[in-house]
């Protein structure tokens, strides 16, 4: 007869620890008592576990096999259980630290390197696990052995010498719990929403608008050009004067449009206050950048009283710090507007290292790139009128983005209208 | 059925030339004449028996080696190799490995990085192997035997230091019989066996000091150390027959009938022999 499933508690502590580690015990763990034996000694020192797998042979030969995560509210304590229970032949799974090749030529990993997500990881250095930093997916980890520090490095940054982790040794990934990750929109099941209350959803972005006004974490705001061309800039402009929008990240487009909108009053050559179409209208847009161009900034243009209201007027007004990302369709550009793809890359990983939270309007392109700069524990709202926009993201590993498909306009009323209630109140 | 092979080591270098266990003190040699003995007689009580008795050539500088329990654990014509916990007898595994080469054994490593001692913490009752752990070899190691041999293992922590091998207090006697001294196993030791040994006997603190558990069983025949007679009247009322004989000299060094012996063709209670 195979062992039988034991009658185990799968965890004996809801409430995690700050200290974990992943052992596996195998053989005949359940007849033997040794599994029942190492999860008592785990509980007897004054720690946790919690049963991550457990599979029971099938033949009475056949060895079980379980893997079990133990927890302790400090290192030393953990240590100690470790090390009472792999004399039980409980051990570690990844006893071992992670190994580093030095980087040999530039702009390229070894062979090997340890491709990262954007789940917080962690590595195993001279036997301690060190938390990775600038956690980003689709990179490298480099680290310094000295300091025992790790931290995400792209492809492009890589430099001869650099020492990188190769392999799954010594790594682990603290994957953040999807059933989890939603407690700030607990009642949405599914990640996009076509056909749920919106102001429900509305109500809680503007609550971590409103949470994040004041916290260390920024609020960032990435934007494409139909913000203006709806009309909604002024929205987006009560929403930076009242101290909600910290960053913004957006393209020639969006901030062309609203300069064009502050000198002409039009978005594309259309009249935004009347709809219609102003004569010569298609010139404004180019014209608006000339005039930029000629001053050298946006940021002299507010000062010399050149651009007087809009979106990029309060962000220089205000402090918002703007980052304006070019394309190859762009015309002008504005000389804001940077121009090499991996500058751009490298000026948005400095300026999201304090983002704990991100909304996105109406930008697929813009969104996706951002998404893919984004640790995971960064709360992401995006708002689209094409579900593909939000579906894209999730596909692409930003699985943490909550979707919101509606048009710009009424979503941003809703959303000032919300946040003026919780001044209110 | 065939004629039982017991593999022993003539004690011409045995003495106490260090300490690794608490019975063990250099002050307290053991006398070679009487020790020579010792181990003629219970070699002459085996071949009573109906056993053949092998011989592996005594090595200076390896008073240990007597011991050959610890060699290796004999499956078929398979056999795990000892990797001794103490650097002291780790000299013995090279011999052991030659001759169990020499005389047509698969020698398999023992899992890398554990300490194993051979049958001395390793002894199957019925289809189990039931492993001593702790003291002298790691549950690791043990666990790694179930797939090495693809043989139910039940790992058992030893908790008392003078108890330091499983055959120093666990004697399987039949596939379903079992005698051991409880107080050197833990908790869950005991339960363990309870459930798995159907016929279990208790043997007493003193005789268990007298190696009681330390016993060569082959057929009905069970050899002990001398000072065990409530074992051997529990035995002769579970038809066995018990025989005692002087081993004084080897306990001084930890060890007895049992150690001094390691059965080539199977124990009597081991189910893979059937």
């Amino acid at each position: 007869m195979a062992e039988q499933h034991p009658e185990l508690p799968l965890e004996n502590s809801p409430q995690p620890h700050g200290f974990e580690e992943d052992v596996e015990v195998r053989g005949h763990i359940i007849d033997s008592l040794i599994l029942p034996k190492v999860l008592d000694c785990i509980t007897n020192l004054g720690g946790s576990f919690a049963i991550k797998n457990i599979s029971i042979g099938q033949e009475r030969t056949d060895p079980s096999f379980a893997l079990v995560q133990v927890r302790a509210a400090t290192d030393h304590l953990l240590q100690t259980i470790l090390a009472q229970i792999a004399d039980h032949g409980a051990v570690a799974t990844l006893a071992s630290d992670c190994q580093v090749i030095e980087a040999d030529i530039p702009g390229t990993f070894p062979e090997g390197f340890y491709s990262t997500t954007n789940q917080q990881t962690e590595v195993r250095l001279a036997g301690k696990w060190q938390p990775v930093a600038d956690q980003e997916m689709d990179c490298g980890i480099s680290v310094n052995h000295k300091g025992g520090q790790a931290r995400c490095v792209p492809m492009t940054d890589v430099k001869v010498g650099m020492p990188i982790v190769v392999g799954h040794a010594g790594v682990r990934v603290f994957p953040l719990e999807r059933t989890r990750q939603g407690h700030a929109f607990g009642f949405m099941n599914s990640a996009v929403s076509t056909e749920k209350p919106k102001g429900v959803v509305i109500r809680q972005i503007a609550e971590l608008l409103y949470a994040h006004r004041k916290s260390a974490g920024k609020s960032l705001l990435v934007g494409g050009p139909a913000i203006v061309h709806t009309g909604s800039g002024e929205l987006v402009c009560e929403l930076i004067r009242g101290g909600y929008i910290h960053k913004l990240f957006a393209g020639n487009a969006l901030a062309t449009h609203d300069i064009e909108q502050s000198l002409f009053g039009t978005s594309l050559g259309v009249n935004l206050r009347e709809g219609s179409l102003a004569d010569a209208g298609h010139e404004h847009h180019l014209r608006a950048i000339n005039r930029v161009r000629r001053v050298g900034s946006i940021r002299k243009a507010v000062e010399q009283g050149i651009i007087t209201s809009g979106i990029m007027y309060e962000c220089v007004k205000n402090g918002v710090e703007f980052l304006l990302a070019g394309s190859i369709r762009d015309d002008g550009p504005l000389p804001d507007v940077i121009t090499d793809a991996l500058e751009n890359q490298r000026q948005m990983r400095l300026a999201i290292r304090d983002v704990s939270f991100c909304l996105m309007i109406a930008t697929t392109l813009h969104s996706i790139a951002v998404g893919n700069l984004l640790p995971a524990s960064v709360k992401v709202v995006c708002v689209d009128i094409n579900p593909s926009t939000v579906i894209k993201l999730n596909d692409r590993g930003s699985f943490q983005t909550v979707g919101l498909v509606t048009d710009v306009e009424p979503f941003l009323r809703a959303l000032v209208e919300e946040v003026k209630r919780l001044e209110k109140n | 059925m065939s004629t039982p092979q017991i593999l022993m080591c003539p004690p011409q270098f045995y003495g106490i030339e260090y300490e690794i266990n608490p019975w063990m003190s250099t002050a307290r040699q053991a006398d070679h004449a009487l020790a020579n003995q010792q181990w003629a007689d219970l070699r002459a009580i085996l071949e009573k028996t109906g056993s053949t008795i092998a011989e592996v050539v005594p090595v200076a500088g390896l008073p240990d080696l007597v011991f050959t329990a610890n060699a290796a654990l004999v499956f078929g014509k398979r056999a795990v190799l000892a990797h001794f916990k103490h650097a002291q007898r780790q000299g013995e595994e090279v011999h052991f490995r030659a001759w169990l080469e020499a005389n047509g054994w698969e020698v398999i490593a023992p899992p890398p990085n554990f300490s194993f001692e051979g049958a001395g913490d390793a002894l199957f009752c019925g289809d189990t192997l039931f492993a001593g752990y702790r003291m002298r070899s790691d549950a690791r190691g043990h666990q790694a035997i179930v797939e090495l041999l693809g043989v139910r293992v039940l790992p058992l922590e030893l908790v008392d230091p003078y108890y330091y091998h499983l055959d120093t207090c666990f004697c399987p006697l039949a596939p379903d019989e079992a005698i051991y001294f409880p107080a050197a196993f833990d908790d869950y030791g005991r339960r363990v066996l309870a459930e798995n040994v159907p016929h279990l006997h208790e043997v007493a603190e003193v005789e268990a000091r007298n190696f009681a558990c330390n016993a060569v069983v082959v057929g009905k025949s069970v050899i002990t150390n001398t000072g065990c007679p409530e074992l051997h009247s529990l035995l002769r009322s579970l038809d066995y027959n018990p025989v005692d004989t002087p081993l004084s000299e080897f306990v001084k060094a930890g060890g007895s009938a049992k150690c001094l012996t390691l059965r080539l063709d199977g124990e009597e209670a081991a189910g893979w022999k059937v």
